[in-house]
């Protein structure tokens, strides 16, 4: 049952993160503004029970992506194969890849729904697009600095 | 269970020779010299105790008058007490223990078409949430408390779609002749996932089971169903991906079982097939 040991595996630490990323974000955005603000549902161009449909496929895709993210995450561990400042990188490219969509192309160009009713949008657009590009942004810097530390054990 | 005076010590007994025969089938196979792990046994026995719990007088007396504990008993024997009984892989030790001419005839029934379509993850979905949309969207919930008999058959029928659910989608670790394909699978959990959020949102908006009980009371059942559902289910995801990273039930459960009675079909399931992760890549 040992495992063979191997290399840390860039790819795969970054895959299983960006995972957890996804998942998690989508889970803070069902349970906080789904759930328990109550200020919209995935697809709000239904009837209610329509949004309770897709506000369910949601909360499936979370939790699979979730706990599958994080078997992933512990099957590379197991085999000596993670890369933690990969895992990082992943974690916030996943996080605000999934914040920025939604905030883009659900609200903005799909408008399946929208992060308030009643209100007046800008400011919330610009908060959820806002928090989806700086997480990106963190992402990325770490990206960077994980491929920088990466090249001089290539060399 | 048809007596006048409420719920009786009757539903325990099937519990009981059940599990009683899981002990002495363990034993018998130990007898003829092949082992048998010890958590597996205890996984049998803990899911036997949580359906003894559930179907015991005292939580059948509470369950009668108040949806949210009724909405407990659910969760454990639908969805928590399958896990642990599957896991315990009952049909497996039947196979070692039983004689071979017995053993033989049970691996054919395991390969008939009846138990074919049954055990596809979608039947065994559909048989799950739909016997749960029929209890609790329809007044079917309502004659329940009308009818022993009737609401026995709800229990045993809760249990045993619970159990084949469970069996299907891990296609393990007794033998699975049929078993789907890993992606058909974990669309299936997914599916199920959906399902439960959905029809327990339904419940909370709407007050179903309709009539029953207090408002409140019925959204509490509701909220019940919504996180119970959730854990039960992220932890039969657990196991199921647990098992895909860790090999195959060759490697688990191959080993326990005598050529015999093995089924040939077995010998190279399309179910947990060799991980990626232990192929050495």
């Amino acid at each position: 049952m040992a495992p063979a040991p191997s290399a840390p595996d860039p790819r795969r630490t970054l895959g299983a993160l960006v995972l957890v990323g996804i998942g998690l974000m989508a889970a803070v955005d069902e349970v906080v503004f789904h759930q328990l603000l109550r200020w919209h549902h995935f697809y709000d161009l239904s009837t209610p029970a329509g949004g309770i449909v897709s506000d369910g496929l949601l909360h499936a895709a979370e939790l699979v992506a979730l706990v599958s993210g994080g078997f992933l995450v512990a099957d590379l561990r197991r085999r000596g194969a993670f890369a933690p400042a990969w895992a990082w990188a992943g974690f916030f490219v996943g996080a605000g890849g999934f914040q920025t969509f939604d905030g883009v192309i659900d609200h903005k160009l799909l408008r399946v729904h929208q992060v308030r009713y009643g209100v007046d949008l800008l400011p919330y657009d610009l908060a959820w697009i806002g928090a989806g590009l700086a997480l990106l942004a963190v992402g990325g810097a770490l990206w960077m600095r994980a491929r920088a530390h990466d090249a001089p054990a290539q060399a | 269970m048809t007596h006048h005076g409420g719920p009786s010590f009757a539903a325990l007994a099937p519990v009981a020779v059940g599990l009683a025969a899981y002990l002495v089938g363990v034993r018998v196979g130990r007898q003829r010299g092949r082992g048998w792990p010890t958590w597996r046994t205890v996984s049998f026995g803990a899911g036997a105790l949580a359906v003894a719990a559930a179907v015991a007088p005292p939580a059948m007396h509470a369950a009668h008058g108040d949806l949210r504990v009724h909405m407990v008993q659910h969760v454990v024997l639908g969805m928590l007490a399958p896990i642990g009984l599957v896991l315990g892989a009952p049909v497996t030790v039947a196979l070692r223990a039983l004689p071979v001419s017995s053993a033989r005839r049970l691996a054919r029934v395991l390969r008939s078409a009846p138990v074919r379509v049954v055990s596809h993850p979608a039947a065994a979905l559909v048989l799950n949430v739909g016997g749960m949309a029929a209890l609790y969207a329809t007044p079917l919930y309502t004659a329940t408390q009308g009818s022993a008999v009737l609401h026995a058959a709800v229990h045993a029928h809760v249990l045993a779609a619970g159990c084949l659910f469970t069996w299907a989608v891990l296609a393990g670790p007794d033998p699975a002749p049929h078993a789907a394909g890993m992606g058909t699978r974990l669309g299936v959990l997914f599916a199920s996932i959906a399902a439960h959020a959905v029809l327990s949102k339904l419940m909370f908006a709407r007050l179903w089971p309709a009539g029953v009980s207090a408002a409140e009371e019925t959204q509490t059942a509701a909220q019940i169903m919504y996180y119970g559902g959730d854990l039960a289910e992220a932890l039969l995801l657990a196991v199921l991906l647990a098992a895909w990273l860790r090999g195959d039930r060759r490697q688990t459960l191959g080993r326990w079982l005598p050529d015999r009675s093995r089924p040939a079909e077995t010998a190279a399931p399309r179910g947990l097939g060799p991980a990626r992760a232990t192929g050495g890549g």
